[in-house]
């Protein structure tokens, strides 16, 4: 595998650390516990397409957010990790 | 048909041509008491306890491929009970407890062997771990046994005694672990349940859950039909997400991919199952001379069952630490399986919140020596709707009630377990 980093172009796999599901968002510090919960514990853990956080820690050090299948590891997507909320790409 | 001397001697006498199949392969019935989704290890041997330990016979095991072609016949083959923790380590040890029978019991032979586990350590933080880990396991009644540096190269000569840079400094042993053969485990339960009148249905694909009004299980959709079950017990390890899925579970589990290497045979020089302490490496000998070893996870979701290169080069690293006399032997082989990793490493043997419908998965690369326990704690669960209190502990709400199962400390991201 190897993901095509916004800044440093195509990078082998060894150069990046994995972080998890992209999709999952942080809930107001006040939200009842269950979203906690949900937010900390639980994962669709999909089949399939998957949007997920990378970290370019050997290369420029971006936070990156991959769009990467699980099945067949082909990478469609990979942008620079922007505050939630804000508009990805 | 009993395997024993006289029925071996018998059908030496004809030419082996005599022996009948191990197991039917029955056509699905309209009904059964229990289903059970996934013929791996735990599957069969969870269809053999409930017919065995419960009376319920009339149970069948539907199994997408083949039976034995997931994690279970894809595994290193370690059995031990070395664990840490209270709640972890009565599930291990009973398991542990009835691999010790477990040939005789089926009329199988499981090729268990008991050639001990052994955990090498290379720093003073190692060994106070070790040693914090051995006295759990002996105040658990586990045996346990502090070796040190002279006794570990003693055991496995071939390590590199003059690493400067992660000396060997002793080891922690487990004599009685050791490690079984894999596919033998598959078969024998098979059989066994088999002969207890269990069906057992391969290439049989469930799609689908059937509730009644009340949300209650009724019956599987599968790719041979509709099949109707009075309970519905899960075992599918890499799939857990999925399966659950289809019954509205969203579950604490990721899947990952945990790769093993086989190297072309040698002669016998690695008589234990050994542990490297630094990054990870472990490794055996099979019967047939194959070195079988393996390394850490490769890292993030994955359902391809193959692995990824920079795993086979951080084996071949630590290999080269570890054993540098092996740096020559040839990789015959090597491949990847799908994990359900979980939020604090340790498995869920459980109910659900739905009713009729249980759950045995979350093995992260652990289960194959939890077979034997865990089967037994998950037909008890199934067959009395309430866990034994071996498996009480791992259940599904242990996270929203803040008691996570969590020996490596290792917090909620299933690629650190
Ligand atoms: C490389 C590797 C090394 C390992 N080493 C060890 C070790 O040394 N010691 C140890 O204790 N554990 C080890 N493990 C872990 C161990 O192999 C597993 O935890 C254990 O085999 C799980 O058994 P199981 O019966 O739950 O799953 P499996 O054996 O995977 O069986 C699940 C079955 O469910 C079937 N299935 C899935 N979905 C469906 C569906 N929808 N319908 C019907 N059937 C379905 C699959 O085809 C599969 O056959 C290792 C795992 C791997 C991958
Ligand atoms: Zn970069």
């Amino acid at each position: 595998m190897r993901i095509p980093c916004p800044l440093c172009g195509d990078r082998p796999l060894e150069e990046f650390t994995y972080r998890g599901d992209a999709t999952v968002t942080r809930p107001a510090a006040a939200a009842p516990m269950e979203a906690w919960v949900d937010y900390v514990y639980l994962r669709d853990n999909p089949k399939g397409p998957h949007r997920e956080h990378w970290r370019h820690a050997q290369g420029c050090g971006s936070w990156l957010v991959v769009d990467r299948n699980t099945v067949t590891h082909e990478i469609t997507q990979a942008a620079q990790a922007r505050p939630a909320g804000e508009v990805q790409r | 048909m009993q395997y024993s001397i006289t029925s071996l001697a018998k059908q030496a006498l004809r030419g082996h041509q005599g022996w009948p199949e191990a197991f039917r392969h029955p056509e699905p019935q309209k009904q059964y008491d229990v289903v059970i989704i996934g013929g791996g290890g735990h599957g069969l041997a969870t269809a053999y306890y409930l017919a065995k330990n419960h009376g319920i016979t009339n149970v069948a095991v539907l199994e997408k491929g083949w039976i034995g072609s997931g994690n279970t016949g894809r595994n290193t083959t370690i059995v031990r009970s070395n664990y840490l923790l209270n709640s972890e380590i009565p599930l291990l040890e009973w398991s542990l407890k009835l691999w010790e029978g477990l040939s005789a019991e089926l009329n199988y032979n499981v090729m268990f062997s008991q050639r001990g586990v052994l955990d090498i350590f290379h720093t003073d933080g190692q060994r106070d771990e070790a040693v914090r880990r051995g006295n759990a396991m002996i105040m658990n009644g586990v045996d346990a046994v502090m070796l040190n540096r002279q006794q570990v190269l003693e055991m496995m000569p071939l390590v590199d005694e003059n690493n400067g840079r992660f000396p060997v400094l002793g080891g922690l042993l487990q004599p009685r672990a050791g490690n079984a053969r894999h596919d033998a485990v598959v078969w024998g339960y098979a059989r066994a349940a088999d002969r207890l009148g269990v069906d057992i249905i391969q290439n049989c694909e469930v799609t689908g859950f059937e509730r009644d009004a009340d949300g209650r299980m009724t019956g599987v959709e599968t790719s041979r039909g509709r099949i109707g079950a009075g309970k519905v017990a899960v075992a599918v390890a890499g799939h857990t997400s999925q399966v659950m899925q289809m019954a509205g579970i969203r579950l604490p589990v990721e899947s990952h991919k945990l790769q093993a290497f086989v190297s072309e045979a040698v002669k016998p020089c690695v008589d234990t199952v050994a542990t490297f302490g630094v990054g990870h490496l472990y490794i055996s000998q099979s019967d047939k001379g194959g070195l079988v070893f393996g390394g850490m996870l490769d890292g993030y979701n994955s359902f391809a069952q193959r692995g990824n290169l920079p795993i086979v080069e951080d084996v071949a690293e630590a290999m080269m630490m570890f054993l540098p006399s092996l740096g020559r032997v040839r990789l015959l082989r090597h491949w990847a399986g799908v994990v359900d990793m979980t939020m604090d490493g340790s498995p869920y043997i459980c109910k659900t919140p739905v009713e009729g419908l249980y759950l045995n998965g979350g093995w992260n690369y652990t289960g194959f020596k939890a077979i034997p326990g865990a089967a037994w704690c998950f037909a008890h669960t199934v067959a009395n709707d309430a866990p034994h209190k071996f498996n009480a502990p791992f259940h599904l709400d242990r996270f929203a009630e803040g008691r996570p199962v969590d020996a490596t400390g290792g917090g909620p991201f299933p690629n650190h377990h």
